[in-house]
């Protein structure tokens, strides 16, 4: 399958292909931990039985998407070993702390009350069980924190000195954790999480609302996730903003690729909406730019110099072509989400939130949306470091682990095919639960068994549920 | 053999720590998917399913403690041994996948690709064990290490004796797994697994014999640790212990009782695990990288080790609650699935 590949390239595709199925889960359930919160509060403190049927209609999904989220995230915390051992080494004793602690503080804390988010609220009661949902929640932006502390340090390292053995060494942990782009990253990575979230959340409820506009729980869920997008997309851009100028000021190479910026301009640099990127060339190809443009957006003057990757010696050059694409995809992503927040405050002016098709259809077409932007962030931030795994300092090609090539490239195709196959079904599974409408007496992971409903006790879930609501 | 009280050793017993915990938890929890085929009726599975689903994800927790801490506290040892390992670690991940999300997915499907996600779990928990067993027994083999990486081939880890390492783990959890099932279920459930416990006991103390036998033969190291005087106190009552458990886990299986032969399995695992403690210290790669070499700078250790002094009694605590609020036995009606 991948016949002539060197070992470094294998386990950069590994990491890539593995790293990007694994994403897709925890920007999922980061948000959706939330929302769940937000949904059990919602319901304690109204009683109105529409918010616990709703929870526990999102709970189900939320159960197949943080399986398949800690399934793929065991091979991540493993794979640094295996494939890039010789960065664990370098590294280790910088991140390796950072990605203790997400164990310490988050992992343990989302899987300790899992259990009993999921299975507990008969046996622990509503307090205990709210408790268990916000700690989970809570779990999960730890986790982000953690990760991104790590993610943010390999980019803009700092807080470090290089000891004798060649090993990166924490001079200061403050600065090693809150490093330059560590809180920018963050607050984007948090927010596409929420956003990518509530677009799923809103094409649910519009693919209801197209059937049936008087579904109550469509309606909240369709509502909530149309607020999100109206409030969040715009803070999302601006957030977005903010982590290109601080990348500009720490990673100004990265800014050259995703800007296509091969050139430097002396006086104003255009902005390039698209074109094709031709590394070995350096020029862009058919380029479609807006003069002095670039100039504006990165330095908020016309005619501020810009360097260009002309001033970079070429093996330090990202790859540019996926640079500069994936960076389009996410920012065009991100004003369809703002276009859809604005969209729907004019039917819901006038009232008519839940009947107006056009939106509903833009929302569902909006669904899958916030994971293209993610993965494409995601690509265009990493793509954006290369040829280094810690920024300016240790080379991709020198953080490999000493193996064969046929090793790396038969691990690669039994990840390939085994998450084509499970995560597929996943997937599948978690549209059936979509596809079907939250209803009065909905249950969560314990009820709904078609076998249980069937056989041994059909009265038991329907009691118990009339016991949630009272 | 002596123990020093510096930060390297610490960490060496905190992440063997972590290890146990995994081993302890996510060994019954295993050696249930190794013994699922055991099992072929539907009811019997829900249940055996039931008494885990709100626990496994805590328990392969450790497993990503046990890896993530030695990247951070020793460094050096995650970069060797994970290279040298590379065919047994992606078989475990593979593995782990497999069952891991066959706790939801086989509640969400029609009977006949229940089959299939049944057959995931079971399969899946089987390669993740022999896969650990045969890492085990790779490690204690020796790697071959040059400066600081890895110098040996993607099939150096293949020998007998990890083989025989990998078939002694699985007996071993699935022991775990039948006490588990005898503390956690009722009916003829639990008396197919009183008997399986019975066989699966011998095996143990079988491979158990066999991993001692062979362990000093690998490597004169092991033979000198265990045989010669004055190591002779610390060594010589690990087994004479294993004998007094193993007469006091027939007694409580020959009585019927629900709680002690898991209890006992785990302290037999315990004692086990000791004595590979005892074999290896103070190398973390044996034969070539000790836990100084090894270690991480002690700004990173003991940056880690607050965390650690306040953070694991509590997650032990919260753990314990889970735990509690899913006590007793799993009966087929009960709610949680």
């Amino acid at each position: 399958m991948f016949e002539g590949w060197d070992a470094v390239v294998l386990a950069r595709a590994q990491f890539a292909f593995t790293m990007s199925f694994h994403i897709v889960f925890p920007a999922f359930s980061i948000g959706l931990a939330s929302y769940l919160a937000v949904l059990e509060a919602l319901w304690l403190w109204s009683g109105r039985e529409v918010f616990i049927n709703l929870f526990n209609y999102w709970l189900k999904i939320f159960a197949v998407a943080f399986g398949m989220g800690v399934v793929s995230g065991i091979v991540m915390s493993y794979q640094f070993g295996t494939n890039w051992s010789a960065f664990s080494d370098k590294t280790g004793p910088v991140i390796g702390p950072l990605m203790a602690y997400e164990v310490l503080t988050a992992f343990f804390l989302e899987a300790g009350f899992l259990g009993v988010m999921l299975f507990g609220l008969e046996r622990v009661g509503q307090r205990l069980h709210f408790l268990a949902t916000l700690m989970v929640a809570i779990g999960t932006l730890i986790s982000a924190f953690w990760i991104l502390s790590a993610n943010s340090w390999m980019q803009t390292p700092a807080g470090y000195a290089v000891n004798a053995e060649g090993q990166f060494v924490a001079a200061s942990w403050l600065k090693v954790i809150f490093n330059p782009s560590f809180p920018f990253r963050l607050v984007h990575m948090v927010l596409a999480a929420y956003l990518t979230t509530a677009l799923v959340v809103g094409a649910v409820g519009a693919f209801h609302l197209l059937r049936d506009s008087q579904l109550a729980g469509p309606r909240v869920m369709f509502s909530m996730a149309m607020w999100m997008a109206t409030l969040v997309a715009p803070i999302q851009i601006l957030a977005g903003d903010q982590h290109g100028l601080n990348t500009l000021e720490h990673q100004p190479v990265k800014i050259m690729a995703l800007e296509g910026h091969f050139q430097s301009h002396k006086d104003g640099a255009p902005l390039i909406l698209f074109g094709w990127p031709d590394q070995d060339a350096g020029t862009v190809k058919y380029a479609a730019e807006l003069p002095k443009l670039g100039s504006l957006v990165l330095k908020h003057s016309l005619d501020a110099p810009l360097n260009g990757l002309d001033t970079v010696p070429r093996e330090n050059w990202p790859p540019v072509l996926i640079t500069f694409w994936s960076f389009r995809v996410m920012v065009g992503i991100g004003f369809l989400m703002l276009g859809l927040g604005l969209f729907s405050l004019w039917p819901r002016w006038r009232g008519t939130l839940y009947q107006t098709r056009l939106l509903h259809l833009f929302a569902m077409a909006m669904g899958p949306a916030g994971f293209i932007a993610v993965l494409a962030g995601w690509i265009t931030t990493e793509t954006g470091r290369q040829p280094f795994t810690v920024y300016g300092l240790l080379r991709t090609a020198e953080s490999a682990s000493p193996l064969a090539a046929p090793a790396v490239a038969s691990s690669l195709t039994a990840f390939v095919i085994v998450y084509f196959a499970v995560f597929s079904a996943g997937v599948i599974y978690i549209l059936r639960l979509m596809a079907q409408v939250p209803h009065h007496g909905e249950q969560g992971p314990q009820g709904d068994i078609p076998a249980r409903a069937a056989g041994i006790t059909p009265a038991a879930g329907a009691v118990s549920a009339k016991g949630a609501v009272a | 053999m002596t123990v020093s009280a510096d930060l390297a050793t610490i960490w060496a017993f905190i992440i063997a720590f972590a290890v146990f915990v995994y081993v302890v938890m996510d060994g019954f929890d295993l050696g249930l998917g190794v013994l699922f085929p055991l099992f072929p009726d539907k009811a019997d599975r829900d249940v055996i399913m039931n008494s885990v689903a709100p626990v496994w994800d805590g328990n392969e927790t450790w497993l990503v403690l046990g890896g993530g801490g030695m990247m951070a506290a020793f460094p050096l040892a995650y970069a060797v041994l994970m290279p040298a390992l590379y065919t047994p670690m992606i078989a475990m991940l593979i593995g782990l996948i497999f069952r891991g999300v066959a706790f939801e997915f086989r509640w969400r499907t029609t009977s006949s690709e229940r089959n299939r996600w049944d057959l995931a779990f079971a399969g899946g928990s089987l390669l993740a064990t022999l896969a650990q067993g045969i890492a085990l027994g790779a490690i204690l083999q020796g790697v071959h290490v040059e400066a600081r990486h890895y110098a040996g081939g993607w099939w150096d880890w293949l020998t007998p004796f990890s083989i025989l390492t990998g078939l002694a783990l699985a007996v071993g959890y699935a022991l775990l797994g039948a006490t588990w099932l005898v503390m956690k279920t009722e009916g003829p459930l639990r008396d197919k697994a009183y008997s399986l416990s019975w066989f699966l006991l011998f095996g143990m103390l079988g491979a158990i014999g066999a991993v001692s036998i062979a362990t000093p033969f690998l490597n004169v190291q092991y033979a000198q640790r265990w045989f010669t005087w004055p190591n002779l106190i610390l060594t010589a009552p690990v087994p004479v212990a294993v004998a007094a458990v193993t007469v006091m886990l027939l007694r409580s299986l020959a009585n019927k009782q629900d709680y002690r032969p898991f209890f006992l399995s785990l302290v037999l695992f315990a004692l086990s695990y000791a004595g590979l403690g005892i074999s290896m210290y103070p190398y973390i790669v044996p034969q070539s990288i000790t836990i100084w070499q090894a270690a991480a700078p002690q700004t990173s250790q003991v940056f880690m080790l607050v965390g650690v002094a306040v953070l694991i009694p509590l997650i032990l605590g919260y753990t314990a609650w889970a735990y509690w609020v899913f006590r007793g036995k799993v009966r087929p009606e009960s709610g949680y699935h």
